[in-house]
């Protein structure tokens, strides 16, 4: 038995300790919301926050994470950085088929919680590791931009 | 049309509130032949296959079409509730079920989602839905208050008679409208009159895709549930030799190996320990006659293939003669072979038992789906129940039942408890349905800067003779040819041929922008070089030849004044426009790009100016349009897959790349209004992005590709294109 701390709720599963948490959280916790694309590293789609900072989990092993918080797609929206990135995300209208969102709405929440006002350079590095299938990058870079505004404001 | 209800009825299912949607309900991904209810409002009245309207007012719409992003839900919904006057606010949108008959795809005589064509295809049949039923109401409304039918007006799902004030609900009409006839031809509204089409709408499919909640097939959860993922024969056609499976058995979570004649499967308790598994299998595999095949020798084939006369698709005046006179041009250009890599990688769960089998997975072809799975099984066609899903992109790939046969095949070797088997990104690149690969060759003659003559032959696959054989006539692929066929400049001698080459083993596709790739491709590319030939601008060249295309004349002229067509730019950087009129949309693209000394490409701006006709929800066909030229401009510099030894080379997004967000430019549409019937749109910024990328890199260096990917070498200068 293993226990982690997940959208501030201890949840306790049975996994080996080199399963990536991808896996845990989809399979084992039914948390499906943080999404399978590439499994190495490439595609951004399974973003969570450990400690805040975000973390590609289709790569990281459940044992090593320890008492560290995790945030999924699921809880980012008690953040105020998640609400607003979620809240510009509907008002813009970025998404198309969505299945690359979660990730894109995790990296760029954790994006504003750092750096409140990114510029463009800011969001390139902090968003190149998220592939969007459908091309949804224009309004992606449009939408963090009103997410910060609306912070600001 | 009186329709079971019961296949339909919502009761078992959780009607999801979408956050921040107003009240739309959502009903996807939830059974779609649950019994009803005791206790759940009846009677229905369901005038037709699209809309359910029951006592308590509630509103169901049922979506002929699946939503894959393109935001065909709430396009759908605009249609039926503008036409029903219902309150779109308040509508419930539910999946249709699987039926040909019901919710066939008028253009394909199918249920299928494909071909950017929902919209124009359901457009007339969804618009004479809603004034139907809209009809049927405000007639129960008239003979209740004993007042003429044409006194009475209807809006917000509610029928009013102005003169005296009354106000009867949709709901309370329900058991009366049910009696009526529905009318042979109901009165659809003048597009003046429209409320809800051309209203940038919010899409009722978003809310619940930025908390997790939206659930794809591959999110599908079941009691007992099993995991599974699959390895075939990286060979295309091979064949299980051996399997050793002593390592796999020890790894914690796995619980059973597959072996079929042609693929592996492993389950395990989760998808780590059924992908562990599969990689600690030894399996030696029996290739086939296919481990020798190679890129080289397709494209050799290929090129040969197109030496030879094609099957004549289209004739007008006589191009022999005239492509003897004035200045003549000769150019061949070839596009790869390209995977789909949806975002979510194929999957499909399937629980078989001994008398029926449930399917939950995402597909452009319901009933396709539901036949083929009886097919196989043995089956009665109403013991395959299919769950359809949002669609984690489908670009075509869900246009294809394989994932679905795979996955039953994997549940008949299992003992009745519920699998949801996922493909690794690995084997979704590897073994996919491919984008063929063409090469259309162009022949033309130049006489007072116009074209005289202009002979055209596309070679390739048939994609359409395999997914559509009854469409296959006369050796003609309509797809591949469509975009040549329909040219829209004035030329007064023409001829269009198709030449099929299969590649041999390499299972062919559509793929988004189908045909319409190839042949704007190649058309707009010669056109740029004709122009040269002409010594013209590009855009004034194409400008004399638009008579007979006044509406794509028109979307030219707007987007170079939009793109600054013309003003200078610094050393290495130009500007390239392509046109069409594919999938019934005229546009017109502008691509600003720079390349350094290495050849690598920079997008500076994409500027497009699209007149659709009617665009229903103005807001979705710009991101429609945006989402497409992005994914044409990945493509245009970076996709191929390549085969040595009969496999596919390339796994994962490493080497088969995508464009990311530091790399995407400013994309800027203009829409053009228009009364005109609608066009589609899904597809038409794919096709639109790869001509007007090289002609903008040919401008910036004079080097002419004529092959797609980008040669980055040639751009450098350091070969030739
Ligand atoms: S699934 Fe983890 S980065 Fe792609
Ligand atoms: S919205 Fe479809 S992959 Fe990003």
């Amino acid at each position: 038995m293993a226990t982690l701390k997940i959208n501030g709720e201890s949840k306790v599963f049975e996994a080996t300790e080199d399963t990536p948490l991808l896996w845990v959280l989809r399979d084992v916790l039914g948390l499906t919301g943080t999404k399978f694309g590439c499994g190495i590293a490439q595609c951004g789609a399974c973003t969570v926050h450990v400690d805040g900072k975000p973390v590609r989990s289709c790569l990281l092993p459940v044992g090593g994470i320890g008492d560290r918080a995790i945030t999924t797609i699921e809880g980012i929206g008690a953040t105020p950085a998640g609400a607003s990135v979620q809240k510009a995300w509907l008002d813009l209208e970025v998404i198309q088929c969505g299945y690359c969102q979660s990730g894109q709405i995790m990296a760029a929440a954790a994006l504003l919680a750092a750096t409140p006002h990114p510029d463009d350079a800011d969001i390139d590095a902090a968003m190149a590791g998220n592939i969007c299938r459908c091309g949804t990058y224009v309004r992606i870079r449009d939408a963090i931009k009103r997410a910060a505004a609306a912070r600001a404001a | 049309m009186q329709r079971d209800s019961a296949s339909l009825d919502v009761t078992r299912r959780k009607l999801l509130q979408a956050a921040g949607a107003g009240s739309v309900l959502l009903a996807f991904h939830l059974p779609l032949r649950a019994a009803p209810a005791a206790g759940e409002a009846k009677p229905t009245f369901a005038p037709n296959a699209f809309i359910r309207i029951d006592e308590s007012n509630k509103v169901t719409l049922v979506m002929p079409q699946v939503e894959m992003g393109q935001g065909i839900y709430t396009s759908v919904a605009m249609i039926l509730a503008e036409e029903l006057d219902a309150d779109i606010a308040q509508v419930a949108l539910e999946h249709a079920p699987p039926s040909d008959t019901l919710y066939g795809n008028p253009t394909f005589g199918i249920q299928v989602t494909g071909n950017s064509n929902s919209v124009r295809a359901f457009w007339t049949p969804l618009r004479n839905a809603g004034a139907s039923a809209r009809a049927m109401l405000v007639q129960a409304a008239a003979q209740q208050w004993k007042v003429d039918p044409a006194s009475c007006s209807a809006a917000k799902s509610a029928v009013t008679h102005a003169a005296t004030g009354r106000v009867l609900a949709y709901g309370a009409l329900v058991r009366d409208a049910s009696k009526l006839t529905p009318p042979a031809t109901p009165q659809l509204k003048d597009p003046a009159n429209f409320t809800v089409i051309g209203q940038p709408l919010k899409r009722f499919d978003t809310p619940d895709k930025v908390n997790g909640k939206v659930v794809y097939g591959i999110d599908v959860m079941l009691p007992g549930m099993k995991f599974a993922t699959v390895a075939l024969c990286p060979v295309f056609g091979g064949k299980v030799g051996h399997v050793d499976d002593s390592a796999a058995k020890q790894i914690p979570g796995v619980q059973k190996i597959v072996v079929l004649d042609d693929m592996v499967a492993v389950t395990g308790d989760h998808m780590w320990a059924a992908k562990k598994g599969l990689d600690a299998l030894d399996i030696t595999w029996n290739e086939g006659p296919n481990g020798n095949v190679s890129s080289a020798e397709i494209w050799a084939d290929l090129r040969a293939a197109s030496q030879k006369d094609g099957v004549v698709a289209k004739a007008e005046g006589d191009v022999a003669k005239f492509l003897g006179q004035g200045d003549r041009l000769d150019e061949a250009y070839e596009l790869p072979f390209l995977a789909h890599a949806t975002m979510e990688p194929l999957n499909c769960t399937v629980q078989l038992t001994k008398d029926s089998c449930e399917i939950w997975t995402g597909t452009q072809i319901m009933s396709r789906v539901q036949g083929t799975v009886a097919q196989l099984t043995g089956l009665p066609l109403d013991k395959v129940t299919v769950h359809n899903h949002l669609i984690g992109g489908g670009f075509g790939r869900r246009l294809e039942p394989d994932m679905v046969l795979t996955a039953v095949r994997v549940a008949q070797q299992l003992d009745g408890a519920p699998v949801k088997v996922v493909w690794t990104r690995e084997q979704d690149i590897q073994h996919d349905v491919y984008r063929p690969v063409y090469r259309d060759t162009i022949s033309a003659s130049l006489a007072n800067g116009k074209i005289q003559a202009w002979k055209y032959r596309v070679t390739g696959s048939a994609v359409i003779a395999r997914w559509l054989p009854p469409a296959f006539q006369k050796g003609i692929d309509i797809d591949a040819i469509d975009g040549a066929a329909d040219i829209a400049y004035d030329i007064p001698n023409l001829q269009i041929e198709y030449v099929r080459a299969e590649p041999p083993a390499v299972p062919t596709g559509f793929w988004r922008g189908v045909g319409p790739n190839n042949n704007v491709f190649a058309t707009e590319c010669f056109i740029d070089e004709l122009a040269k030939k002409a010594g013209k601008d590009p855009v004034a060249f194409r400008r004399d030849m638009l008579g007979k295309t006044p509406r794509l004349k028109a979307a030219l002229d707007l987007a170079a004044e939009k793109s600054g067509w013309g003003q200078a730019l610094p050393a290495r950087a130009g500007r390239g426009v392509s046109i069409q009129t594919a999938f019934g949309s005229f546009i017109a693209t502008v691509v600003e790009a720079e390349v350094d000394e290495h050849g690598e490409v920079r997008l500076r701006r994409v500027t497009a100016a699209v007149d659709t006709g009617i665009a229903v929800n103005p807001d979705t066909v710009i991101a429609q349009i945006q989402g497409g030229l992005i994914f044409g401009l990945t493509a245009a510099l970076y996709g191929e897959i390549t085969i040595d030894k009969g496999r596919v080379q390339q796994s994962n997004f490493h080497d088969y790349r995508m464009l990311r967000i530091d790399e995407a430019p400013q994309i800027d549409v203009h829409l053009i209004k228009s009364g005109e019937a609608p066009g589609g749109i899904g597809e038409a910024g794919v096709t639109a992005s790869s001509a007007s990328l090289r002609n903008a890199l040919y401008a910036a260096t004079g080097v002419p590709l004529r092959r797609l990917p980008i040669d980055r070498a040639a751009l450098a200068g350091k070969k030739n294109a």
